[in-house]
C-alpha cells in the first residue's frame, strides 16, 4: 500500500484546529485546491501547517477534463504551483466538466461516453499530467441522467482512459450506489469489475434521497453519513482488491471533527483487517 | 463546424440557467432535461453559486435577509456566472449590480455595504507582503518627503463616502448586529488591513482616504500629505500615519522609481 496511508478525511476550514492537532495512526488530508488558489493569506497558512503534520490530497473539481476544450491555462498554471509548494501524496480530478466558454458551474456535469469524449479527455489528462509533472487519479461519476447515446459502458471508458492517458482511477464507491440506483444496474456488479490495478484511491460519502421523487432519485449529496449498503460495497471491494487510501468526504451539515473521525476510523479498520488478513 | 461534444455542451450548459423545452429539443438535449435528474445540475449549479455569495457577502445578506438575498443573488448569477473556480473570489461585480437592481432602490447603502464585503475578500485572499517598521518613517529626513513614497500593503483596502455612516452599518451588520436605530447619519470611512492572519477593519477620516488614495497612485510622501491636508486642513497628520501604520496599511518605504537616495 503507498506509503502509510490508510483512510483520511475531507478538511473544512471549520475543522483546521482538531485536524491539525489530531495524531491518529496513517490519517490524512484532502482539500479542493480551487479553495486554495489564492495570492497569501491564513487559508494557504492554515494549509501549509497542516501539510507539515500530515499527508495531504488535492482534489481538484474544476480542471473541466470532459469539456471539449483545453484546460484553462492560468488555472492549470496556478494547480502546478500549489502542487508544487505542497508536494501533495495524492492529486485527482472528476470524469466531469465545468468551465465551459469562460464561466464556471459549480458542479460535475456529465457527458456522453463516445469515442470522440474519450479522445479529448485523454488528451485534457495528458496536457495536465503534463503541467503537474506526475499521474492524477480520475474519479467515476454520479449518475442522474439516462443518455441514450453512449457508446462505451463505463467501466470500459475509464480503464481504456487510463490505458490510453496513464492516469489512475479514483473509485468514488458512493458514486457507484447512487448511480447504480438511480439508472438500474448492478452495483456490486460494477465494484467488481473495475480493475484493482487502477485503483489509487477510493472516496466513501453519504447521499440523500431527492425531496421530490424520493428514493427513485438518490442525490451524491455529501450530507450525511456513509451509508450502511456503501459500506458493504467498500468492504467488498477491499477484500477483493487489497488496501487503497480511503477518504471519508462530508460537505453539507458538517458533523463535529470527532463524528467524522469515527467514520473514518471504520474505514481504518477495514484497510486494517486486509492487512492482517493478508499477513496472516 | 463544433464537434458533436461542444454542441452537446452549449445545450447543457444553456438549460442550466433557462428551462426551455423548444429550444431544448431543437439543440437534442429535449429527452435529458425533461429528466427528473437535469434537476439536481440545475439546482447544483445555482446553490453553488448563491452560498459563495452569501459567503462573501455576509453584512449584505444580514442587512437584507436570507430571503431577499438568495432571490437577489439568483439573479445577479444568470447575469454573471464565476469567471474562474476559486468562489471565495466570486462576485466581484455584486455591489455594481445591487446598485441598479430596481428592488433595492429604497436601501441607498446596500451597494456601499456590498463594496465593504468585497474589500474584505480582496483582503482575505491578498498576496502577504511584510508591514513596514514605523520607526522607518519616524526616522525619515523631512526632505526626503519629496521622493519617497508609502507602499501599500496588499490587503490594505478602504472606502470614503461623505453623506453616509457606511462604516458604521457595515461593521455593524458584518458582526451580527442590524439594529441601526441609535445611526448618526455623517461620512464616514472604512479601513481594511491584514497585518498578521486575519482581516482587521477600522473607522478611516477622510484625510486618510486621500492619504491612501495618493499613495495608491504612486504619488510621493508630500503629495499625499497635501491630499490629505486639501480633504480636511485640521488633520493631524502624525496621528493619521500612525494610526495607518500600526493597522498595517503599508509594506514599505520606497524611493521613487530611478531615484537612489540621496543621502
Amino acid at each position: 500500500m503507498k506509503d502509510a496511508l490508510t483512510a483520511g478525511v475531507g478538511l473544512k476550514p471549520q475543522h483546521f484546529a482538531e485536524a491539525l492537532a489530531c495524531s491518529a495512526a496513517g490519517l490524512w488530508f484532502e482539500v479542493h485546491p480551487e479553495n486554495y488558489l489564492v495570492d497569501g493569506g491564513p487559508r494557504l497558512a492554515w494549509l501549509t501547517a497542516i501539510r507539515d503534520a500530515h499527508p495531504l490530497s488535492l482534489h481538484g473539481v474544476a480542471l473541466s477534463l470532459a469539456a471539449d476544450a483545453d484546460p484553462d491555462a492560468r488555472h492549470l498554471d496556478r494547480l502546478a504551483a500549489l502542487v508544487d509548494r505542497f508536494e501533495p501524496a495524492l492529486v485527482s480530478e472528476h470524469l466531469a466538466w465545468s468551465t465551459w466558454r469562460g464561466a464556471y458551474r459549480p458542479d460535475l456535469l456529465p457527458v456522453p461516453r463516445t469515442a470522440e469524449a474519450m479522445a479529448r479527455i485523454v488528451a485534457n489528462i495528458g496536457r495536465a499530467q503534463d503541467r503537474l509533472r506526475r499521474r492524477i487519479a480520475l474519479e467515476n461519476p454520479a449518475h442522474y441522467l439516462r443518455f441514450e447515446n453512449h457508446e462505451f459502458g463505463e467501466i470500459d471508458f475509464l480503464v481504456e482512459i487510463a490505458r490510453r492517458s496513464g492516469c489512475t482511477l479514483l473509485l468514488d464507491v458512493n458514486n457507484v450506489f447512487v448511480g447504480a440506483s438511480n439508472l438500474g444496474y448492478g452495483a456490486a456488479q460494477y465494484v467488481d469489475a473495475v480493475p484493482g490495478e487502477l485503483v489509487a484511491e477510493i472516496h466513501l460519502a453519504g447521499h440523500s434521497e431527492d425531496p421530490l421523487h424520493g428514493r427513485r432519485l438518490l442525490i451524491d449529496s455529501h450530507d450525511a453519513p456513509v451509508a450502511p449498503a456503501v459500506w458493504a460495497l467498500y468492504e467488498r471491494l477491499i477484500a477483493r482488491i487489497g488496501p487503497r487510501p480511503t477518504l471519508i468526504e462530508r460537505d453539507e451539515h458538517l458533523p463535529s471533527f470527532a463524528d467524522l473521525l469515527v467514520e473514518r476510523s471504520r474505514a481504518h479498520g477495514v484497510l486494517r483487517a486486509d492487512c492482517l488478513a493478508e499477513a496472516a | 463546424m463544433a464537434s458533436a461534444l461542444a454542441t452537446f455542451q452549449d445545450a447543457f450548459a444553456r438549460a442550466l440557467l433557462a428551462a426551455d423545452p423548444a429550444a431544448d429539443a431543437a439543440a437534442g438535449i429535449g429527452a435529458l432535461a425533461a429528466q427528473p435528474g437535469f434537476a439536481v445540475y440545475r439546482n447544483t449549479v445555482m446553490k453553488g453559486c448563491i452560498d459563495a455569495l452569501q459567503a462573501n457577502y455576509p453584512a449584505v445578506a444580514r442587512l437584507v435577509g436570507e430571503e431577499w438575498f438568495r432571490a437577489a443573488a439568483a439573479v445577479f448569477v444568470r447575469e454573471a456566472l464565476p469567471a474562474q473556480p476559486t468562489l471565495l473570489d466570486y462576485g466581484a461585480g455584486f455591489a455594481e449590480f445591487l446598485s441598479s437592481f430596481a428592488p433595492a432602490a429604497e436601501l441607498p447603502y446596500l451597494a456601499d455595504v456590498a463594496r465593504l464585503d468585497r474589500r474584505w475578500s480582496e483582503a482575505h485572499i491578498a498576496a502577504d507582503a511584510p508591514l513596514l517598521d514605523a520607526a522607518a518613517l519616524a526616522a525619515l529626513a523631512p526632505e526626503a518627503m519629496s521622493h519617497r513614497r508609502l507602499r501599500l500593503h496588499p490587503a490594505a483596502r478602504w472606502l470614503w463616502r461623505d453623506e453616509l455612516p457606511v462604516f458604521s452599518i457595515w461593521s455593524r451588520n458584518r458582526a451580527g448586529d442590524a439594529d441601526l436605530g441609535d445611526l448618526a447619519w455623517h461620512g464616514e470611512g472604512a479601513l481594511l488591513t491584514r497585518p498578521r492572519d486575519e482581516v482587521l477593519h477600522g473607522p478611516l477620516c477622510a484625510a486618510g482616504a486621500a492619504f491612501l488614495d495618493a499613495c495608491a497612485r504612486g504619488e510621493v510622501l508630500r503629495d499625499a500629505v497635501t491630499a490629505a491636508l486639501d480633504t480636511d486642513g485640521q488633520a493631524d497628520l502624525a496621528v493619521l500615519t500612525d494610526q495607518l501604520l500600526q493597522a498595517g496599511a503599508f509594506s514599505a518605504l520606497e524611493p521613487i522609481d530611478h531615484e537612489e537616495p540621496l543621502s
